[in-house]
């Protein structure tokens, strides 16, 4: 098992021909996920070469849905017309079963997130992943299925759960993973945003039901308090090991460093409280991303897991 | 990108929401000429900076750094005073809580008539991010820090959401103007002021409106007294108009010349330069160099798509800073190729004549063509494999003591 997606998912490419939606398709074919078709509106009928594999483009999701019975949707649409295809496509898979969304868009305006967040909030059946985010990733026996703009080939399947805010820090949080010899299950990379769909208490509880996952490294960054609301859930509600990184302890106040969501207002979303909630809720803290190995195997050691 | 409160009154009157009378001047005589059109008796004379706690801060003389005038923001009584005061402002150096040390020079002035104020609250408008919606926060104590209230007497604060399918709830505004104590027409006015409030930040993509205070004066009008408005910069795109009211002086030069170049990049105090890929892995690298003792120079995240052309840029960007005594590369390939990025950084380097000792760490895609390539250079660059290791070599080299 792993969360979300598997090597049977089938996978949409909103935008798939453009340049980003090629390249990435292309990659993901070539660690063998099943892409089942894109869409691009006005450009339905055409066939896209990716890697080896033909791959038919449609003009609306819903169609694309009907063909393919596609059960995820990648989003690789420019940031001004991002929100209205995550709205599309929630509306689309709410009306064909349910589905996955994730949305690697950078940049979309925060009152078009504020209005798609609330539209998939109607469509009980659909999960939206992102936006700004590496998207998410099952690592199989041979390749698996791999949902976003991640470097397949640092990946293993194991038994270690990854949730990030951060893109580059969760291969960092891969490879420390790789470097004590443990694979992973899923990864999944929930963005930098302020608005956002899916947070880190819905990754933790999906781990926690998981039987593949055993234990999960969750890395937060500065702003906002979703970390300190997922400590407290989790020393509430989780049983598996957690080990905890978060970016920006030396991050001034008041600046925005890189990602729209982080920055420090008024005092709040130090990295300091977050280590602090982490550590109240149990979890075992990394203060160096360098570090998140050799927790990750005291953890383990700790809970007989290794 | 945030705008002065001159041109948020401007932005608040054009919305339907009350503002007393002001006329925005770059000069004394300007000033002068607009305290008599204004035809008040008492004027505000207010230093129009983007920083606040504008009114409890100090102008400086910017050469002499001797003390000019204590108060950014005046209460003028005469034509003379408002000569007295605009003096004391423009050109000076404002320096208030929000400024940091070296302050902001004030360019701009706003004269505004006087207000007859029975009561001060608080009101703001932003995007609340565990709501996943707009949160309007209200209260009864105006004029004073926010957070301050928040601490002191946190049930005076009252908020209300705004739906974001249905909208702000005539209900909502209702309960709120009551919870503030207002009745009669300041209670009317103040719904109509958060309709029109909650209307402008959608239709000018706000990610902020705060007004402190707003004011019920003696005949219960409610009037924003201040307006200070943030926008949302990816938001730019649908709103062209933005840049005629962008003041640069505002904006670090260097931070905006970075962004044109794909770069993220905001300068730090510490002497290590940082030149990173990916938001997220750039704080951890100034977080991890201080945890080695080193003290971070800069943020520098080169992004997802960096060429040759912008890493020699980002190098130059870092080494503008004569703090910088040294630099750590922590790249973790994905889509970038480490192979790429050392090319870039031996050009570079070649290109600006790089003096100041250099670590790079390399992971991911084609990290050992990457360090191949720097090790094949005659480039003085130390590689290491974990960006702890990176961490520690650029302190050792750096160390003032050493």
């Amino acid at each position: 098992m792993s969360i979300w997606i598997n090597e049977d998912s089938k996978i949409l490419i909103q935008g798939i021909t453009g340049k980003q939606g090629t390249f990435h398709g292309t990659m993901m074919i070539e660690y063998r996920t099943n892409v089942v078709g894109g869409v691009t509106p006005g450009k339905g009928g055409q066939k896209i070469m990716l890697s080896n594999k033909e791959v038919e483009v449609y003009n609306t999701m819903s169609e694309a849905i009907g063909a393919t019975n596609a059960n995820v949707s990648l989003i690789y649409v420019p940031a001004r017309f991002a929100a209205s295809a995550i709205i599309e496509a929630a509306n689309a898979f709410q009306e064909n079963g349910g589905g996955l969304i994730v949305c690697i868009t950078e940049g979309i305006p925060i009152l078009d997130m504020v209005k798609a967040v609330a539209n998939i909030g109607k469509c009980p059946d659909v999960r939206l992943i992102g936006p700004n985010c590496p998207g998410i990733i099952t690592p199989g026996d041979d390749g698996g299925c791999k949902v976003g703009i991640m470097p397949g080939f640092i990946h293993s399947k194991g038994r270690i759960g990854i949730v990030s805010k951060s893109g580059t820090l969760t291969y960092e949080a891969v490879a420390q993973t790789m470097s004590v010899n443990e694979g992973q299950s899923t990864c999944v990379g929930i963005g930098g945003d302020p608005v956002n769909g899916t947070g880190f208490i819905d990754c933790l509880d999906a781990f926690e039901k998981d039987p593949q996952t055993e234990a999960i490294v969750m890395i937060g960054e500065i702003g906002g308090s979703a970390e300190e609301e997922a400590a407290e859930w989790a020393s509430k509600n989780m049983t598996k090991p957690i080990v905890g990184f978060v970016a920006g302890s030396t991050a001034p106040e008041g600046k925005r460093m890189g990602h729209a969501g982080a920055i420090i207002s008024g005092g709040k979303g130090t990295a300091q409280e977050k280590f602090a909630a982490f550590e109240a809720a149990g979890i075992y803290v990394a203060r160096d991303p360098s570090e998140i190995g050799n927790v990750l195997v005291k953890a383990l050691k700790d809970c007989g897991l290794r | 990108m945030n705008i002065h409160e001159y041109q948020a009154k401007a932005m608040f009157n054009d919305s339907g929401i009350k503002v007393v009378k002001g006329i925005h001047c770059l000069s004394i005589e300007t000033a002068l000429k607009a305290y008599d059109k204004l035809e008040s008796k008492v004027v505000a004379v207010k230093s129009q900076i983007h920083a606040g706690g504008r009114g409890k801060g100090n102008l400086y003389d910017p050469e002499s750094g001797n003390l000019i005038m204590e108060g950014g923001v005046k209460i003028a009584f005469s034509r003379k005073e408002v000569e007295e005061y605009s003096s004391a402002i423009i050109g000076n150096r404002l320096v208030t809580k929000q400024t940091g040390k070296e302050g902001k020079i004030v360019n701009n002035l706003y004269v505004e008539s006087g207000c007859e104020i029975d009561h001060e609250y608080y009101l703001a408008l932003l995007v609340d991010r565990e709501n996943k919606s707009i949160l309007i926060m209200a209260s009864t104590e105006g004029g004073v820090d926010i957070e301050e209230v928040a601490e002191k007497n946190p049930q005076a604060i009252h908020k209300i959401w705004a739906d974001p399918l249905e909208g702000l709830l005539e209900r909502d505004s209702i309960s709120l103007a009551t919870s503030l104590g207002l009745s009669g027409k300041s209670h009317d006015e103040m719904v109509i002021m958060l309709n029109a409030l909650h209307s402008m930040f959608l239709e000018k993509d706000c990610s902020m409106i705060e007004i402190n205070p707003l004011v019920r004066n003696k005949s219960g009008e409610m009037i924003a007294l201040d307006g200070k408005v943030s926008f949302d910069d990816s938001a730019d795109f649908r709103h062209p108009w933005r840049n005629h009211l962008r003041d640069l002086s505002e904006e670090e030069d260097v931070e905006i010349r970075a962004h044109e170049h794909g770069l993220s990049y905001v300068k730090l105090d510490g002497n290590i330069g940082c030149l990173v890929n990916g938001a997220g892995l750039a704080m951890a690298s100034m977080d991890v160099i201080k945890l080695y003792g080193g003290e971070p120079a800069n943020f520098l995240d080169i992004g997802g798509g960096a060429t040759r052309e912008s890493i020699t840029a980002a190098f130059e960007i870092i080494l503008e800073d004569k703090n910088v005594e040294g630099i750590l590369v922590n790249i973790f390939g994905g889509i970038i190729q480490c192979d790429m990025v050392a090319r870039s950084v031996i050009e570079a380097s070649k290109e600006i004549g790089l003096e100041v000792p250099l670590v790079v760490r390399f992971s991911g895609t084609n990290h050992i063509e990457g360090k191949a390539v720097l090790d094949s250079s005659n480039l003085n660059v130390h590689t290491t494999k974990t960006l702890a290791e990176g961490a520690e070599k650029i302190v050792s080299l750096t160390r003032r003591d050493k």
